[in-house]
């Protein structure tokens, strides 16, 4: 064999070497290289400040990050302790701006303080800043975008779609949010929260981020008309009268059952009473 | 009657051919007791006449069947949806009949109160003893309405076909088939196949509108004539024995008592179903067994059922390929009917333990019995936690609480609560009875002051009413049962010595540390007490007139 190798053609040359201890690593490092220029070719310039305001908007952004979220979230969005080995908050890198604009536009991030879930409450931050925060972590790394208003505009929905809607919404929705989206208890104080008075925006990005206990419906899940659709039937809820007078709440029987022990068994019992005590005696002394 | 006073021609006209003068002259001037307490079963009849007459109503637009139609009606949100045409009638009920949304919900409002009020009426019943000899059957027939009025209810819940009782109906199918042996067959036979099937609405429609309203309404005559048989039990007071009844005539004022009372029973249910909006099958969707929602409860009645499931931990076994459901078995088929059966026995019961086997016509003060009135709130209180467990998702959210801590807090409260119940109650009737006993022999505080001549003081008293203290003194005295002699005089062992040991054991407790009636000498030394010490000062008061009428009971 070895006096034949100088004579080797390149073919020849790697096929005779490809048992060559350090022939893996090579092939490992074209690979990299070949899938990395493959990545730059083609993948979207994100990082890249082609925009000088957004890049202006990024640099808001994390500068309102550094000083309201990074306590928690870490400094570059990383995540963090609280220092006694339990996480603080959670990673940032990759959950998108959808997540930033609902936790931050449902004011439910900052939060108060840790707990077994974060209650939703009057946003802190204006609206160029919840764009500035969506941004840099947008910037972070890709993730689901806040969703156009077409994609939620429900004004022009049809009877078809909100009755739709409305069997996406039971199958889907009702096990945790209840029957009219008044919300649900979930193990360990935890809740899906009541539905009414979110706007369309914030519901969407819910189910396309999947926030706290929530599962997340991306659009391979359910196709962004579905979500449209649900949204459409949760405000003709919203929207929706009771007919039959009082909604108790649309609580169903539980409610039902103490309104009608307070109010009707209550009543009725008063007006026994009143019964009782008015006759042929009331008008002599009284006895007792 | 009919002899001496001439009728007007179509009075007559019936009278001579339905000898309704007779009737009418012994039956409207039977007396019933007057008091607010006895009111309480009236208001569950006048709930079912309310239920029979907005459930016909219902019955002219349901359709009890499960075939599949499209919705075409005008609830805009479920419009072109698929569902069972029972669903459908409900909707149509509930949107294009004319006040047929007002009657549902009269006739759902009505149900809730037709129970609420048998459960409110029993209680007054075992708190005052009213069940003891010989109105046991009473009690018992009347349990039998409670019951059949909550599987009554049940079904009708279970009728509209909607995600709701869809869910309920389907957890009740759970609890069937958790039954060893029979559970499969038991489902089959009442589903008629695999759950929900095709049968159903129609079979629980029959039996919903017709075999139990029938058995309800003939479990009503018989009660209300045991009612007019025994004639009615009073508080003890001036001039009531156990032999009198002491009140008015049910004509002219118990006709207009009840039937006043009858009108504000149908006002106030009418206005419930006006103002408040009771199970709206529209926002349930129709029944899909896919789907589920959040807050899925039975009507109040089914809750302490529900929730002995819901806190019942999740135990199962499996073995030669079965699998036993404990965690459905336990607090769904053995727990609940072993509570029934002890409520509706109770009468027995106690009747065995006390030895006690003369008839009652005055009734009870719950301070009179301790041990039962304690033991009333152990049942309660057991009620209670297991129909806050019905609730436990809706407590925790409205609460802020954890879901888990609402359940583990049930599941030791269910049993330590009653007991600690128990224990109030009893003690609090005791220390009830002393302080009876206090005013009885030493009279009303007056809170006057009195110093002697020689520098004492004391506080003057002033002796209770004679109505008071009738009315205190008329209860029984309460003696443990006597277990009699180990032997005979012929040395011959006594029978069934071990069980009456126990039913003496069980009595000394029924009446341990129930405070005795003091008696008359006592009392008579107690006044002399008094007297010499200057503490009891007559009241002159003014006669009080009582134009009650009195009646025999024989």
């Amino acid at each position: 064999m070895s006096e034949k190798r100088p004579s080797l053609s390149p073919a020849r040359f790697l096929s005779a070497r490809r048992r060559h201890r350090s022939a893996g690593l090579v092939v490992l490092l074209f690979g990299l290289l070949a899938v990395g220029s493959a990545y730059a070719a083609f993948a979207p310039d994100n990082a890249v400040a082609d925009n000088s305001a957004q890049s202006q908007q990024i640099e808001e952004g994390k500068k309102l990050f550094a000083v309201g979220c990074s306590s928690c979230h870490g400094l570059n969005a990383e995540g963090g302790g609280n220092g006694e080995g339990k996480m603080a908050g959670p990673s940032l890198i990759g959950v998108g701006a959808a997540a930033v604009d609902f936790q931050v536009g449902t004011g439910r991030m900052p939060a108060v303080q840790p707990g077994a879930q974060i209650p939703r409450k009057a946003p802190a931050y204006s609206e160029e800043e919840i764009e500035a925060l969506a941004a840099y972590v947008a910037s972070l790394a890709p993730g689901p975008s806040v969703p156009g208003s077409e994609s939620y505009d429900v004004s022009k929905a049809t009877d078809e779609q909100v009755t739709r809607g409305g069997e996406l919404f039971r199958t889907n929705c009702t096990a945790c949010h209840n029957f009219a989206g008044r919300g649900g208890a979930l193990p360990n104080g935890k809740y899906a929260p009541s539905l009414m008075g979110v706007s369309e925006k914030h519901i969407y990005e819910a189910m396309l981020t999947g926030p706290q206990q929530m599962p997340v419906f991306s659009d391979q899940v359910m196709q962004p008309e579905d979500k449209r659709d649900i949204i459409a039937y949760l405000k003709a809820l919203e929207t929706q009268k009771d007919p039959g007078g009082f909604g108790l709440g649309r609580l169903g029987p539980v409610s039902e059952g103490l309104w009608g022990w307070f109010v009707g068994i209550g009543l009725l019992v008063a007006v026994a009473v009143w019964i009782g005590a008015k006759g042929v005696r009331a008008k002599g002394a009284k006895a007792e | 009657m009919s002899t001496n006073t001439e009728f007007p021609g179509p009075v007559k006209w019936v009278d001579d051919r339905l000898g309704i003068a007779k009737i009418g002259k012994k039956n409207l001037r039977k007396i019933f007791p007057d008091h607010w307490s006895f009111m309480l079963g009236e208001i569950a009849l006048y709930s079912f006449i309310i239920l029979i007459l907005t459930g016909t109503f219902l019955t002219f637009w349901f359709k009890p069947s499960m075939a599949e139609v499209e919705y075409q009606g005008s609830y805009s949100l479920l419009k072109g949806l698929h569902m069972s045409e029972a669903y459908a009638s409900t909707l149509d009920i509930t949107f294009d009949v004319r006040g047929g949304l007002l009657m549902r919900q009269i006739h759902h409002w009505a149900a809730v109160l037709f129970i609420a009020a048998m459960m409110v009426h029993l209680l007054r019943m075992f708190f005052t003893g009213a069940f003891r000899k010989p109105r046991e059957l009473n009690w018992l027939i009347g349990f039998g309405m409670l019951f059949l009025g909550i599987i009554e209810g049940f079904l009708g819940y279970g009728l509209p076909d909607d995600l709701l009782s869809g869910t309920g109906l389907r957890i009740t199918n759970g609890m069937i088939q958790a039954s060893p042996v029979v559970g499969t067959y038991m489902n089959f036979f009442i589903f008629g196949g695999e759950f929900p099937g095709d049968d159903f609405v129609a079979r629980f429609f029959i039996v919903h509108v017709l075999l139990i309203p029938g058995i309800i309404l003939a479990l009503v005559t018989a009660h209300l004539f045991l009612v007019v048989y025994h004639k009615h039990t009073q508080y003890a007071g001036p001039g009531r024995t156990q032999k009198n009844v002491v009140g008015y005539p049910l004509f002219p004022v118990y006709t207009a008592k009840a039937g006043g009372f009858f009108f504000v029973v149908f006002g106030i249910t009418a206005l419930m179903g006006a103002l408040m909006q009771i199970n709206p099958v529209w926002l349930y969707g129709p029944y899909n067994p896919a789907e589920v929602t959040a807050g899925a409860q039975p009507d109040w009645y089914m809750g302490w059922l529900e929730g002995s499931v819901r806190i019942f931990p999740g135990f199962e076994s499996h073995f030669w390929g079965i699998t036993l459901s404990w965690n459905l078995i336990i607090p769904a088929l053995i727990v609940p009917p072993a509570f029934v059966t002890l409520v509706a026995l109770y009468p027995f019961i106690e009747g065995w333990i006390t030895g006690d086997k003369r008839e009652h016509h005055l009734l009870d003060r719950p301070r009179d019995v301790p041990t039962r009135t304690g033991i009333g709130v152990a049942f309660i209180t057991f009620y209670a936690m297991l129909w806050i467990g019905g609730g436990n998702d809706l407590i925790a959210t409205h609460f802020n609480l954890s879901l888990n801590h609402v359940t583990w807090f049930l599941r030791f409260a269910v049993i330590l609560g009653p007991i600690l119940g128990f224990w109030i109650a009893r003690r609090w009737a005791i220390s009830l009875q002393r302080a009876d006993h206090d005013r009885l022999l030493h009279g009303l505080e007056t809170g006057v002051i009195m110093r002697s001549p020689e520098g004492k003081y004391t506080e003057k008293h002033q002796p209770i009413s004679t109505y008071e203290a009738y009315s205190i003194t008329a209860r029984d005295r309460l003696v443990p049962h006597e277990i009699g002699p180990d032997t005979d005089e012929n040395g011959v062992r006594a029978p069934r010595r071990a069980l009456n040991k126990a039913r003496a054991a069980l009595s000394r407790f029924y009446y341990a540390d129930a405070v005795q009636k003091p008696t008359t000498q006592e009392l008579e030394e107690a006044h002399e007490h008094a007297h010499d010490a200057d503490e009891i000062h007559e009241l002159t008061e003014d006669t009080e007139t009582y134009r009650e009428v009195t009646s025999d009971r024989s």
